[in-house]
């Protein structure tokens, strides 16, 4: 073999032994806290009091908050990528398409602080008047703005699946009497679902990961949330608002990494969702 | 183009070489986020005379830099509460422990300029806090429900408030704040939501008041005169809601710690104090 193909298998490997090491890690901050505090209501209870005697550690709300949140991103931001993935790729003249695929890659690029100060400033007061709320700092608000920022990742996929149907489908259909619409809605997304779907999970797992903007327009409360209008406090927020705090092997700190090692294993998840549905498709 | 490589590795480490020339000491500086801007201002104006030592101040809450003391990260840890016993055992581990007051921070609360209420005594405060006044007419207010904020967990604000007033000066041990509170990551986070909010109320140090929100003035009890937060009524004692600043420092003080602490302590430092709000020790 020669040594740049050993080189490229090696970085492979070093990906996966990372990502290892990295779980490893997790599940070994994680260990003093679940062998002490670990039982079921960690997961059921809603009580977070980190810094009282004794304190109490309770991720149920924000487990529920980080499922509301993403819920309602991908509710809102499906349809809008699904659709403007098919316009793109079907419909709107190849210059069009690459002015407007370039654009969806800035939004990409977009710090994700900057979406959280729009959030601060314009979609909350929107939400909070709109549905007459007592603040506008509610999942919902956090929920909608993440639907924006999982835009790009949800378009450049499903584009990319849609473009991926061979074109002598859409001849066939053409060939059979079939109309543009019809051959795109019938023929050609129909064949796209796998991939579709893949991005469907991919921009899932960006949701649930993301902190920055969640922090910040998310609203903060630490209890379980009783509807997608309340102020809540995700996962990702937990962490990054507390790990600062821990004194390093508290039990905080470590109660802490084993919130952590939670979001890992559902991220991780809803990744091995999307690269199954990717490979039972190409399997097929 | 590997001469070219070589060439410009070669300048590289010529230029961190001759940067490195000048022995400089640095002191970090960490913890508080009411204490950041002070800590920045003071840092900067002692750098002015003391070219050979630099400071680099950071935020992220008092417990973030007890814990960096605790952990060696830190040379100082800015706190606006005092330490809890585990820490003060922790910190005592990595030697002699300094407790140094570097001034005083009154704690506004703070409501929408819209809203009627103008004072609160301390038990009603606490009573917002812990969830047992719901709706601002029951203080005279707007027939509106109570949206609370406090800074999040990590503020040495959070434990000073939770203490002094959810908690009643200690007196309700088994007190906390209210599950419905919404932890703002950070003060300028909760004075954006105060801002734009006429039912919210929140807590932040006094020289973050603004005229975007509206200060609260504070009753000791029922029959007492409110009391509204200035460097005057701090210093005076008659505002309650008041508290000292600490730098915590462990071991020795000597070298460029011991001078720089001389600093803040001295008139000079103590005008930087004063120029931000804060209330100076003298």
């Amino acid at each position: 073999m020669p040594y740049q193909q050993r080189l490229v298998t090696l970085a492979g490997y070093a990906v996966l032994l990372i990502t290892a090491l990295i779980f490893v890690f997790l599940v070994q901050q994680s260990w003093p806290f679940v062998r002490e505090h670990g039982s079921l209501v960690f997961f059921t209870g809603d009580r977070w009091l980190p810094v009282s005697l004794p304190p109490v550690f309770q991720i149920g709300g924000f487990l529920v908050s980080s499922g509301i949140i993403t819920g309602v991103a991908i509710i809102i931001g499906v349809p809008f990528g699904v659709l403007a993935a098919i316009s793109l790729a079907e419909l709107l003249p190849p210059g069009v398409s690459v002015i407007f695929r370039s654009i969806f890659e800035v939004t990409a690029g977009i710090p994700s602080v900057v979406f959280g100060f729009l959030g601060l400033k314009i979609v909350a007061p929107a939400v909070a008047g709109l549905f007459n709320l007592p603040t506008g700092l509610t999942g919902f608000s956090a929920g909608l703005v993440l639907s924006i920022m999982i835009l790009p990742t949800l378009v450049s996929l499903s584009e990319e699946a849609l473009r991926a149907v061979p074109r002598e489908y859409a001849e066939a259909s053409y060939a059979l009497g079939a109309n543009r619409w019809q051959t795109i809605w019938r023929v050609i997304v129909p064949s796209a679902r796998g991939g579709i779907g893949a991005a469907v999970f991919l921009a899932m797992g960006r949701a649930i990961g993301e902190t920055m903007t969640v922090l910040m327009i998310a609203g903060g409360r630490l209890a379980m949330p009783t509807s997608i209008f309340d102020p809540m406090r995700p996962i990702t927020a937990l962490i990054a608002s507390e790990v600062n705090n821990a004194a390093r092997n508290s039990i905080q700190y470590h109660a802490l990494f084993t919130a952590g090692l939670i979001l890992f294993m559902i991220t991780f998840a809803v990744n091995a969702i999307a690269a199954s549905v990717i490979v039972g498709k190409k399997a097929r | 183009m590997k001469k070219a490589i070589i060439l410009a590795l070669a300048l590289l480490i010529a230029t961190v070489a001759v940067g490195c020339r000048p022995q400089k000491t640095t002191l970090d500086v960490t913890g508080s986020d009411t204490m950041v801007n002070l800590g920045a201002a003071l840092a900067e104006e002692f750098m002015k005379t003391n070219r050979n030592i630099e400071i680099a101040v950071s935020g992220g809450g008092s417990g973030a830099g007890v814990a960096a003391l605790i952990d060696g990260r830190t040379n100082i840890a800015q706190s606006s509460r005092d330490l809890r016993a585990e820490e003060r055992t922790k910190a005592a581990a990595r030697g002699a422990l300094h407790e140094i007051v570097v001034g005083w921070d009154g704690l506004a609360v703070a409501v929408n300029p819209a809203n009627p209420v103008n004072e609160l005594t301390l038990v009603q405060l606490a009573q917002i806090y812990r969830g047992e006044i719901r709706n601002w007419k029951d203080l005279g207010g707007n027939d509106a429900p109570i949206v609370i904020l406090s800074r999040d967990t990590t503020s040495g604000t959070f434990v000073f408030f939770r203490e002094f007033v959810v908690q009643e000066r200690g007196t309700k041990r088994d007190a906390e704040y209210h599950p419905d509170t919404m932890m703002m990551p950070s003060t300028e986070a909760l004075f954006q939501e105060i801002s734009n909010n006429v039912n919210a109320i929140g807590y932040i140090g006094l020289g973050y008041l603004r005229p975007a929100v509206k200060a609260i003035g504070i009753k000791a009890d029922a029959a007492s005169a409110p009391v509204w937060p200035t460097v005057d009524t701090v210093l005076n004692k008659s505002y309650p809601l008041a508290r000292p600043l600490f730098f915590f420092v462990t071991g020795e003080l000597k070298g460029a710690l011991k001078t720089y602490i001389d600093f803040v302590l001295s008139d000079k430092g103590q005008q930087v104090v004063r120029s931000l709000e804060f209330v100076p020790i003298r």
